[in-house]
């Protein structure tokens, strides 16, 4: 059974097609990385998945259930989260709280309104372990408007993955800082996504990040697949990325 | 039946003061997104100014027909005081959080209706000298001021001049520019704060123009500026923020609901008139022609 | 050159808040015993005022909601004892409280179900609105409200009626047991607002508050938090309007009018809404500041509009987050 499942998904807006007829699978443990040119319509396969947006026609489908009419929330529960390509956090919160609001909600306690936030102990040590694991703890009591870029797009990943979910999505979490950061951030996060064996969807346009995490990569191009498997075949698919990708010929 | 056209009438004079107080309120956050709780004051102003002025012609034996003259002097009045109000208290604000710019004009506000009572204390200043400018006119065997005919009349003129001004003069393209994307405006060379002073100097004189052409018929008083104001929101919430159009159906709706209201079920029709605001807020929280 | 003027007391920093409030406390009870009647009797508003704006910041300050119309619920609680007063002849403050907070209660989750439906601009004309149509009614049906002229309220029995106000130098003792009892609901809704706003609910309004939409993606129902936040927000300011009428003899519809939701607006800014102390602080400084204001000028509205602006202007963060500012500086040096 594949974790997630999409059927003949559609998507327009207006007159332009961001999703056409999409059919494809994600297994559970795959890294698959998402990427295409500006427009191919990744983000929007992204948003449909998390109900951000509502698909035209098509179904998705999640540990074999249609989730399709899920909304966002219902979709968090069974098991799905997301980060942001343009970073959103809780700037005016700690670093730890960011994490630690997560926790709270995955564990159904945010109704809680007699009890101080700083007294639970599980959730105090759950949120510190994520702090080590992606490399945050010295940062942990700053507000997480004032980290630098690198920090922050972690942070942002960081707050999808303290959902424990069994899908993670991620929007660029590369984008916007140098390359020695990508790989900083990338070798991060997929150490953490690995070690705790949750499947990963990536949109990254950095194809050497690309080539070098991904067990698999799903080239999407005007809405449609164009290419899809393991890095060495995409990369021997020379004519797909070198047309696309604007890349010399490898 | 006549009985009818005078509430009719009635109605449209509101309204043409409504529109004038609503359309200023409108154009001034259509352009620069700010929602100046001081606009009711400002119609305030201009109803005290236009008193004042008309007082003074009074004692110098003006005849009432070159009152009304004094009408456009007090709207301009206004417009040269948002003149000095917007370099002073809103430019500091552009770039701050909504919340600071609707503090600085409630303080605004709070300046004004005490201005008002510095300069022209606490008696209610009435100019009904003006009336007689405007002859009496006949309906069925009922008299009606003809002057509550003329402000219809400045309504539509109004309503004309301003859709003219926005929709077909190059400034108007200025407006419409400038409200539609500052940022974009501005690199593209347009100078932003020259829009804005304009802008906000008409909602101005559109307030004032309000407050000018109510006096002759309903005294300045204070805080008549405190109670447009919720007048107004509800009009622009009903009609859309930001639509010329909607506040001139927005006005003629509350107006109309207004006269129905005080005729019919009295205890209830100001509660009527913002529950209907409450109501459209919440099935349609942009109004019938507005932009978000 | 670093003056050492005087010598502070060692303590870690983290204690510093814990003893200012301590400090705080004390001199709050030292009050009536060191200063005449008029003094007390103000600072009882003042504590008033405090609670209302605590309630109030819970929307504005940690999620993010800026009401143009809590003059309602302050209205609804005040509106409430005298009702309970006229027409049921009940004198117990305690009964003014166990049943006037309900129904603020009520009031702000109906006003609130439907407010939190909008955001920004329209959720605050949205309030103003609301709390003009009770004002109306309040103005209109005079036979039930008594119309512009209010309804009176003579002073309360304290303590389940053990403590009766009538007789000579009663206006005294009454001001004096008035303080404390007023002092006393103050510290508790203080603490449980501090408790509210430090728990995993007052961490998701926060959130909400930073960014809705991360909110709504890590899976909280971003309208159900408001609206919960919108409710406790209108009941503490409710218990405040409670409060308030018997310390005022009379309530009139001038506390459902809008501008006295900007008075409360006003109080929180001026004591900072980034912090929790900040409006304890405002609307008991407001409150000096407003008593001084009318005694001194006729253009009391003036002079306060003035000090809006220029508070907004060069202290936007308010008393408190500007003496924080101050500490941050002098620390640094």
């Amino acid at each position: 059974m594949s974790l997630l499942q999409t059927v003949e998904l559609r998507k327009r807006f207006g007159a332009t097609r961001a999703c056409e007829g999409l059919n494809f699978s994600v297994e559970r443990g795959e890294f698959l990385s998402l990427v295409g040119s500006n427009g191919a319509g990744k983000t929007t396969l992204v948003n449909l998945i998390t109900a951000h947006v509502r698909p035209d026609s098509g179904r998705i489908l999640f540990e074999d259930r249609d989730i399709t009419g899920f909304s966002v929330t219902a979709r968090i529960k069974a098991g799905i989260a997301r980060s942001f390509q343009i970073v959103n956090l809780f700037d005016a919160m700690s670093v730890f709280d960011n994490i630690a609001l997560s926790v709270f909600v995955r564990d159904g306690k945010t109704a809680k309104i007699a009890a101080l936030a700083d007294a639970d102990i599980d959730v105090r040590r759950e949120t510190r372990e994520l702090l080590a694991e992606f490399g945050l703890a010295a940062k942990s009591d700053l507000p997480a408007g004032e980290l630098a870029q690198g920090e922050r797009k972690l942070l942002d990943v960081a707050v999808a993955y303290a959902l424990r979910p069994k899908l993670l999505l991620l929007d660029e979490p590369t984008s916007g800082v140098s390359s020695a950061e990508k790989a900083q951030i990338m070798d991060t996060v997929s150490a953490v996504v690995r070690a705790g064996a949750v499947t990963a969807v990536v949109i990254e346009h950095d194809m050497d990040v690309v080539f070098r995490y991904s067990d698999r990569i799903l080239m999407m191009h005007e809405g449609a697949f164009l290419a899809d498997g393991p890095p060495e075949a995409i990369r021997a698919n020379e004519a797909v990325t070198s047309i696309l990708l604007g890349l010399p010929p490898v | 039946m006549s009985i009818l056209i005078i509430q009719l009438l009635n109605s449209l004079f509101y309204a043409s003061v409504l529109f004038l107080i609503a359309a200023g309120l409108s154009l001034i956050f259509g352009v620069m997104r700010i929602v100046n709780l001081a606009h009711g004051s400002l119609f305030g102003v201009g109803a005290y100014v236009a008193a004042w002025l008309v007082g003074r012609a009074v004692n110098f034996g003006v005849p009432p027909i070159w009152l009304l003259l004094l009408i456009p002097v007090a709207a301009s009045a206004v417009a040269v005081l948002g003149m000095i109000i917007e370099p002073l208290l809103l430019r500091p604000f552009y770039r701050r959080a909504e919340e600071y710019q609707l503090l600085v004009t409630f303080g605004l506000l709070l300046i004004l209706e005490d201005l008002v009572r510095l300069v022209w204390g606490g008696l209610p200043l009435s100019a009904d000298t003006v009336m007689d400018s405007m002859p009496i006119v006949h309906i069925g065997g009922l008299l009606y001021p003809g002057y509550n005919i003329f402000v219809i009349g400045v309504g539509v003129v109004a309503a004309l001049a301003l859709w003219f001004g926005i929709y077909r003069t190059k400034f108007g393209v200025l407006l419409r520019a400038t409200s539609q994307d500052r940022r974009m405006a501005s690199a593209l060379g347009l100078d932003v704060g020259r829009v804005y002073i304009a802008a906000f100097a008409i909602g101005c004189f559109l307030a004032g123009l309000g407050g000018a052409i109510v006096v002759p018929s309903h005294s300045a008083v204070l805080g008549m500026g405190v109670e447009a104001l919720v007048l107004a929101f509800v009009v622009v919430v009903v009609g859309g923020l930001g639509s010329l159009k909607g506040a001139l159906v927005g006005a003629l709706i509350v107006s109309l609901v207004r006269t129905a209201g005080i005729q019919f079920f009295p205890e209830v029709e100001l509660a009527v008139l913002y529950l209907i605001a409450a109501l459209v807020l919440i099935a349609r929280p942009t109004g019938l022609f507005g932009t978000a | 050159m670093k003056a050492e003027a005087i010598a502070l007391p060692r303590l870690p920093a983290r204690l510093w808040p814990w003893a200012a409030i301590a400090l705080g406390l004390l001199l709050l009870i030292l009050v009536p015993g060191i200063v005449g009647t008029y003094q007390t009797q103000l600072l009882t508003y003042g504590l008033v005022m405090a609670i209302a704006a605590l309630g109030f910041n819970l929307l504005l300050g940690y999620t993010g909601l800026l009401s143009f119309g809590h003059s309602a619920y302050f209205g609804v609680g005040a509106y409430t004892v005298a009702f309970l007063l006229q027409y049921f002849g009940i004198r117990s403050m305690e009964l003014y409280i166990l049943l006037g907070v309900p129904v603020a209660a009520l009031v702000s989750a109906i006003l609130g179900y439907v407010c939190v439906r909008h955001t920004r601009i329209f959720f605050g004309i949205l309030t103003l609105a609301l709390s003009q149509v009770l004002w109306s009614l309040a103005l209109k049906f005079f036979w039930v409200t008594g119309g512009s002229d209010g309804l009176r309220v003579s002073r309360p029995t304290l303590l389940a009626g053990t403590l009766e106000f009538t007789g000579s130098g009663s206006f005294q003792r009454f001001i004096f047991s008035y303080y404390y009892y007023v002092l006393a609901v103050f510290v508790i809704a203080a603490a449980v607002m501090w408790v509210i706003v430090h728990s995993p609910f007052g961490k998701a309004l926060q959130a909400i508050r930073d960014n809705e939409t991360r909110a709504r993606f890590v899976g909280l129902r971003v309208r159900r938090f408001r609206w919960a936040a919108f409710l406790l927000s209108g009941t503490f300011t409710g218990l405040a309007g409670i409060l308030w009428v018997p310390l005022n003899g009379l309530t009139t519809p001038d506390i459902l009018y809008w501008p006295f939701s900007g008075e409360i607006v006003f109080l929180t800014l001026l004591g900072g809404f980034r912090n929790f102390t900040g409006p304890i602080v405002g609307g008991i400084v407001f409150t000096y500041i407003k008593t001084y204001a009318v005694a001194t000028t006729e253009y009391w509205q003036l002079l306060l509009g003035a000090v809006l602006v220029i508070l907004v202007l060069a202290l936007p963060t308010g008393i408190v987050g500007g003496l924080a500012q101050l500490a941050k500086r002098l620390r640094a040096t």
